[in-house]
């Protein structure tokens, strides 16, 4: 049981923060102050999540979160493949936090009810949070989609590009079975038809075509990952690692 | 010296938000439990944002406070067994907030969506005409706004 709770845990905290990292290079550099703003608070909501999520683990027997964070090499992540993508140009960042930011909000909505009370008390708290990010996403997608020529074209490639790493979110996991049956949660495929679902709705209000049948990105749940992870490893980490026993 | 959760929560009002000196933890909503056992007093918080880097130095204050106060022996909690919402902010906190010039949270019953964020009263004329910039701002507890009314950009501690 608490092997199979780690597992799912673990997977959570690593997309936070992994997506929390890459939203956190749009600092600066945002195509306007708002967006800058949004994306740096959104980073820093996802590392605020994965921080609890780690210390949860903590009390569960694993290491500390700074060390959980900042000394696994990229095989020994569970993140899913699709956080782990650069930030590439705003059309693709905003269509990755679109498509990410409603799965999370499902998952925390869903996992509010968990039998596995710590877990259900981060949900209740997380999902305030993240329906801002959703409120984010869908406004500038319906903008962008609605916008002009060059807009919706960025956008359908973006979305082509990611959505088979989207999918990957849903990755099931060796514990799925067990973690349905002990009330943990309904699994992978019950939030992927929800996300579908929700989805499929937002797009058909928006001049985008959406190819569903696509094959799904898998093998980050299971610490293989594209190259963009471990140099984004060394670049979170590199501070830490000039002096690890440092007190900030 | 009689230690009592009354006198506590009492010198507790003396700890502010570091981003927001006009309310105190109290006022904010974020003291979810006080339990004292002989002399020993703990303390329970929860964040307003999992990511709010103002609670390590609520925690330091809570504790610095009570020590002043002649509390050797305290213990502070940070938890999310009980979940911080806007709701939990008091009259005197909202009264407080308006001042400052932060419109306050409205009351809701959870459904939150971009409508609860239009038409939110300007703290510095009171106008209603008045539109929801960006649902992020300078803290994660924060949105932008801007009056019709008075012609000028305010922030609103949004509805959570």
């Amino acid at each position: 049981m608490s092997e199979a709770i780690r597992d799912l845990l673990y997977k959570m905290a690593d997309d936070e923060l992994i997506l929390g990292h890459r939203n956190s290079e749009w600092t600066g550099l945002g195509p306007m102050l708002e967006e800058d703003i949004a994306f740096s608070s959104m980073a820093q909501d996802k590392v605020g999540q994965s921080l609890a999520f780690f210390e949860l683990l903590h009390s569960l027997g694993e290491a500390e979160p700074d060390t959980v964070a900042f000394t696994r090499n990229a095989n020994q992540f569970h993140n899913c493949q699709f956080v782990e993508l650069p930030i590439g140009e705003y059309d693709f960042s905003l269509v990755r936090h679109f498509l990410f930011d409603n799965a999370d909000y499902l998952r925390f909505s869903h996992l509010k009810d968990s039998a596995y009370t710590p877990l259900s008390d981060l949900a209740k708290k997380f999902m305030g949070e993240v329906k801002y990010h959703l409120m984010h996403g869908e406004i500038w997608m319906k903008k962008l989609a609605n916008g002009n020529e060059e807009s919706l074209t960025r956008l359908q490639k973006s979305l082509d590009y990611a959505f088979p790493f989207a999918l990957g979110i849903f990755e099931k996991s060796e514990f799925e079975d067990q973690l349905i049956t002990d009330g943990i949660y309904n699994g992978e495929e019950f939030l992927k038809n929800l996300w579908l679902e929700k989805i499929q709705n937002q797009i058909s209000k928006t001049p985008l075509q959406l190819d569903t049948s696509v094959e799904a990105v898998f093998g980050g749940r299971k610490g293989m990952h594209t190259e963009h992870l471990q140099p984004l490893l060394d670049e979170m980490s590199e501070v830490f690692k000039v002096d690890p026993g440092a007190d900030w | 010296m009689i230690i009592t959760e009354e006198k506590i929560l009492h010198w507790l009002e003396e700890v502010k938000d570091p981003e927001i000196p006009v309310l105190s933890l109290i006022d904010l909503g974020v003291i979810t439990g006080v339990d004292i056992v002989d002399s020993h007093v703990k303390v329970s918080m929860t964040p307003t944002f999992a990511g709010c880097p103002a609670i390590d130095y609520m925690k330091k204050d809570v504790i610095r406070v009570l020590h002043e106060k002649g509390i050797e022996n305290v213990e502070v909690e940070v938890s999310f067994k009980s979940q911080w919402n806007s709701n939990m902010i008091t009259d005197k906190g909202r009264k407080a907030l308006e001042e400052f010039g932060l419109a306050p949270p409205p009351r809701h019953d959870f459904i939150i969506d971009i409508d609860i964020l239009q038409h939110v009263k300007c703290p510095y004329c009171r106008s209603e005409d008045t539109e929801v910039k960006s649902p992020f701002g300078p803290t994660l507890c924060r949105s932008i706004h801007y009056c019709n009314g008075c012609k000028q950009a305010f922030e609103q501690f949004k509805p959570i």
